[in-house]
């Protein structure tokens, strides 16, 4: 079997299309353009990073290109922000990062799980409204998680009534567990796109192997252990590192359901708050994103791996 | 192992008005090798698959051994599934594929592993046992699939079209395989083709289907020899039967020169004016153009062994476009292109039917 028809088996990429695209991207013009355009991109962020190196009242007085012409390097802003603390907090970053794992792991989670088997449930068990429902998930989209908010607070802390029928308990959590929230909320804010995302690409899975597990004795939630969550691991390590992301740099959800706390607060909040009142401590954050930034980094990478083609070659001839 | 009985089974697609299978009635019997044929949109899949499960019976029943299966699931059917396209799993290797039901049925390792190799022995895989099925060629993929059923040991197997991916020469050495470790296992199978010479070489009895109906269920032989209408004489048979329609006089039907009479049972039949006589490519006799139905040599298909002429006769009512297939007598000298013959259909060989409806005239 050549190299095509294993494209060809992916259900994402046509492969007439893909090697239009490769051969459009491999010109020489086309190169260059993406070579700029690569640089530009990322000399903001070579700003911040060097801007982390420099002293506080340096960055105060001029830009970080002036860097270059007076350089002039200390590690006391990594000290600061690592061990010290400041802005009125006393105390590194570290528990904050903690923080920020411990919400945006299981969150990435919980909201994975969940869409995986309800984008199952809908592409391949027929039931009267299925289609129904995965357009009303679909548009759920449209709803901004900023309207949300405040009918969601409401909801954990007063519960669901109808006049004065109550529908669902107060659940109380944000004393306690606003870590539990902030989980909650995440994973809601997730699934419409999630579970569209993972419906397409499970729905897009031979019929025949399906069946074939079906009449191997498998039942649905056998099916969708041993058969579908192996074949879609490449949609599955996309939309994980999506909602990684996004989670991680969420700064509005966490606050608003976690407060400012050092048992629930993200390294985002901690970021805000290290600039101070008056915005006068810039080099602290630039320190301070640099480190936020190392555990996506790994992230990505750990999964990167993940993105692997041709994964049904060889089970249905096509 | 267990007989199969349709009783008077439907399915109607939801959105369409025609049932794909309409009251299929079959008794399939204790190891038997039963063959569904037909052309596409036969409803020779969607019976197959009313059995195995996958689709719902809307009407009637269906039974395997004495158990009523019609509303039960997949799983619990005990019954294997050959599929078109093979449906390995891609991420499993062949020995996790062959072993699929076993480990979700929670056999011990040992007994799986076990099974699993016999199987694999059974079918020449056990070379690819640790490999996966991208790394597989269509045959060795196609045997995957059969030891994915074999190993199960089920009451019936069940094939949809296996042979339809394979090239042209390995098709015919998997058919004889196939059919060959069929009565070796002795297990009930229900197989589904649409290829007319898979059906009669495979099966021990087939069922031809037109349109979700049963049109003639019997052994091969008796197919080709009594055809009970004008579809299944068209369909059984390579080349397809010559079907000619005539006009019915006092004395029977005639043929140019051949006379061919009707018994009472016979005429009795008739509904219109017409017979449709059917005459097989080697029921004919090859006379001089004086003594039968003068034709014109068109082509002639040199096959080796045998030879087909494609003829034009001259006779009225017989439209321009089509020709009469005839198999040249071997060792004798085959007919030439351009070159005038007669036709006479032996005596045996004559098939007739009621044009209207379509039956077979039986004497």
């Amino acid at each position: 079997m050549t190299a095509t028809t294993e494209v060809s088996d992916t259900p994402v990429i046509k492969p007439g299309g893909a090697k239009e695209v490769r051969r459009a991207f491999s010109s020489r013009t086309a190169s260059i353009l993406i070579i700029v355009l690569t640089i530009l991109w990322t000399i903001p962020t070579f700003g911040v990073f060097v801007t982390s190196f420099r002293p506080g009242h340096d960055v105060a007085n001029s830009g970080w290109w002036e860097f270059f012409v007076h350089p002039k390097a200390t590690w006391e802003n990594y000290h600061t922000v690592l061990f010290v603390g400041g802005s009125g907090v006393t105390g590194g970053i570290i528990p904050y990062l903690v923080n920020s794992l411990v919400i945006t792991i299981p969150a990435t989670l919980i909201s994975l799980t969940i869409a995986a088997m309800a984008a199952y449930c809908i592409a391949w068990i027929r039931f009267r409204g299925s289609d129904s429902i995965f357009f009303f998930i679909f548009a759920l989209q449209v709803v901004p998680l900023q309207m949300s908010l405040i009918p969601l607070q409401r909801f954990y802390n007063l519960g669901a009534h109808i006049g004065t029928v109550p529908i669902f308990p107060a659940l109380h959590l944000g004393q306690h567990h606003p870590i539990v929230q902030i989980w909650i909320s995440h994973t809601m804010f997730a699934l419409p796109l999630a579970v569209f995302l993972l419906h397409n690409f499970i729905a897009q899975l031979p019929r025949d192997l399906m069946e074939a597990a079906r009449v191997d004795g498998a039942n649905h939630f056998r099916i969708f252990r041993t058969i579908v969550l192996p074949l879609i691991t490449p949609a599955l390590a996309s939309f994980a590192i999506f909602e990684f992301l996004w989670v991680w740099n969420d700064l509005l959800v966490a606050l608003t359901f976690g407060g400012y706390n050092v048992k629930s607060t993200p390294v985002t909040a901690r970021l805000q708050q290290m600039i101070g009142q008056y915005g006068a401590n810039w080099q602290l954050l630039t320190a301070g994103a640099f480190v936020a930034i190392i555990i996506p980094l790994i992230v990505f990478f750990a999964l990167q791996r993940f993105f692997v083609r041709g994964l049904l070659a060889g089970s249905v001839k096509g | 192992m267990a007989q199969v009985e349709y009783r008077h089974a439907t399915r109607i697609y939801p959105g369409t008005s025609a049932p794909a299978v309409s009251a299929l009635e079959l008794e399939i019997q204790d190891g038997e090798f039963m063959v569904l044929v037909g052309p596409s949109g036969s409803g020779k899949s969607t019976a197959l698959r009313m059995l195995a499960g996958l689709e719902a019976v809307d009407e009637g029943q269906i039974f395997i051994g004495d158990r009523d299966v019609t509303d039960v699931q997949p799983k619990d059917r005990d019954i294997a599934m050959v599929f078109q396209n093979y449906a390995l799993y891609p991420h499993m290797t062949v020995a996790e594929n062959i072993g699929f039901h076993l480990k979700i049925k929670k056999r011990p390792k040992a007994e799986i592993k076990q099974r699993v190799l016999e199987a694999a022995k059974l079918l020449d895989l056990e070379p690819y046992l640790d490999r996966k099925p991208a790394r597989l060629s269509g045959g060795q993929r196609q045997r995957v699939a059969m030891g994915r059923a074999i190993v199960r040991q089920p009451q019936v197997f069940l094939m949809d079209e296996p042979l339809s991916n394979l090239d042209a020469k390995l098709r015919v050495a998997t058919r004889t395989q196939i059919a060959s470790l069929q009565r070796r296992l002795g297990v009930t199978t229900v197989y589904v083709t649409h290829d007319q010479v898979e059906a009669m070489t495979m099966g021990d009895r087939v069922a031809v289907l037109k349109d979700g109906i049963l049109q003639q269920c019997d052994t091969p032989r008796a197919l080709f020899d009594h055809p009970v209408n004008v579809f299944v004489a068209g369909f059984m048979g390579s080349p397809a039967m010559n079907l000619i329609e005539l006009p019915v006089t006092e004395a029977g039907v005639s043929l140019s020169a051949a006379q061919i009479p009707l018994s009472p049972a016979q005429r009795a039949g008739v509904t219109g004016d017409k017979v449709t006589l059917g005459v097989r490519p080697e029921g004919w006799d090859i006379v001089s153009p004086a003594e039968g139905l003068v034709a014109t040599v068109e082509v002639v298909e040199e096959l080796g062994s045998d030879s087909y002429a494609y003829v034009t006769p001259k006779m009225e009512g017989f439209d321009d476009g089509r020709t009469i297939v005839v198999r040249a007598e071997s060792g004798a000298h085959p007919p030439q292109k351009g070159e005038q013959i007669g036709l006479r259909p032996k005596t045996a060989s004559v098939h007739l039917f009621d044009t209207t409806s379509g039956l077979r005239l039986s004497e």
